[in-house]
């Protein structure tokens, strides 16, 4: 049985009882943050840029809430500094939802360089990740929070071009 | 007006107003820390641009407290789309305090665009935020800080001789939060 990648990832977000969005959009991530604009239960503020959203996040996991940033890979490039000098400088945890393009399947060129270097970003910035198949992505997304909650600091969930094909 | 001067103010009408205050990273927390520590203040020692934002998510994770952030003109400029999310997000309990001394302060006094001709309320304005207010002395001020939206408060450059602040990020954090009303309750 397939699993629905879409579905999957929301059904971690809830397992992960994630009530706080920032987002900047990726293509693939279409489908998921309707769902999460929909769901009464999470607070969604779309940002203009995805530093920005650790900035958000940040209060309002200050503020009591259980964040999530979802984006492009693109946009960890324009996260390091908050991610550092505000989120593990002060042990603020954050789970991370990242599109990742640049790999299999990719038909942007522009995507390829950042995508084969990202893996080796959230390395040299010791943040923690896991790049599940969907069957898996609901278990690996609530480990990633608790993960985040437990170390007081950034988590993230890693999901490429074949991930969001079903696997 | 002094920043300092502005900061004085700024600290006394969030102990009035029970708000929680996040305060710009570089000289601007230093001096905040020197005349009126508090509790309830956030001193944001990195990630330049993000005090607004830091204040915008507090602000929407608890609808029922009043928030103030501390911002300055470069770190404004950083982070311009911030002013475009508050204005399409956050709610009437948050006011942005942006002190615009035309210069990186913390940095060597460098002339930001305000120094120029960028007219950061004017910006404000054209990014959507409805409540945009201007104060360029003391009285004016006081009087704005009842606002919400954005506050642009015309200051002087320079820096007031005041000591680095000597609590850890995680004792900034962890008084912080505590000063905050249990979830529930706003």
């Amino acid at each position: 049985m397939t699993v629905d990648p879409t579905a999957a990832v929301y059904r971690g977000l809830k397992r992960a009882a994630i009530d706080f969005v920032a987002s900047v959009p990726c293509i693939n991530l279409k489908d998921l943050l309707l769902l999460v604009e929909a769901d009464p239960a999470i607070v969604h503020v779309p940002a203009t840029r995805e530093e920005e959203g650790v900035g958000i996040c940040a209060g309002a996991w200050i503020g009591g809430r259980r964040p999530a940033l979802m984006m492009q890979n693109s946009g960890l490039g324009n996260s390091i500094n908050a991610l550092a000098s505000l989120d593990q400088l002060y042990g603020i945890p954050l789970l991370m939802i990242i599109s990742h393009r640049g790999g299999e399947g990719e038909s942007i060129s522009a995507q390829v360089p950042m995508g084969r270097l990202t893996p080796a970003l959230l390395d040299a910035m010791e943040i923690p990740f896991s790049t599940p198949r969907p069957e898996d992505a609901e278990g690996a997304i609530a480990r990633a929070w608790n993960t985040a909650a437990v170390e007081a600091r950034p988590a993230a969930v890693l999901l490429d071009i074949t991930f969001w094909r079903g696997g | 007006m002094k920043r300092i001067d502005a900061i004085r103010i700024v600290s006394e009408e969030a102990e009035i107003q029970g708000a929680a205050l996040i305060g710009n990273i570089g000289y601007p927390s230093r001096e905040l820390y020197a005349v009126g520590d508090r509790q309830a203040n956030f001193y944001m020692l990195g990630s330049m641009g993000l005090a607004s934002s830091i204040g915008l998510g507090l602000s929407l994770a608890r609808p029922g407290l009043r928030v103030m952030a501390i911002d300055g003109d470069g770190s404004v400029l950083m982070n311009l789309g911030t002013l475009a999310t508050i204005a399409r997000h956050a709610r009437k309990n948050y006011l942005l305090v942006i002190l615009d001394n035309c210069c990186y302060g913390s940095t060597g006094s460098q002339p930001s665009c305000t120094a120029g001709c960028a007219d950061l309320a004017g910006i404000a304005r054209g990014a959507g935020v409805s409540d945009v207010r201007e104060a360029n002395n003391a009285e004016g001020l006081r009087h704005a800080l009842a606002g919400s939206g954005a506050l642009l408060v015309r200051v002087d450059k320079g820096n007031a001789p005041v000591p680095i602040i000597d609590l850890s990020p995680a004792q900034i954090l962890e008084r912080f939060s505590g000063s905050l009303p249990p979830s529930g309750s706003s």
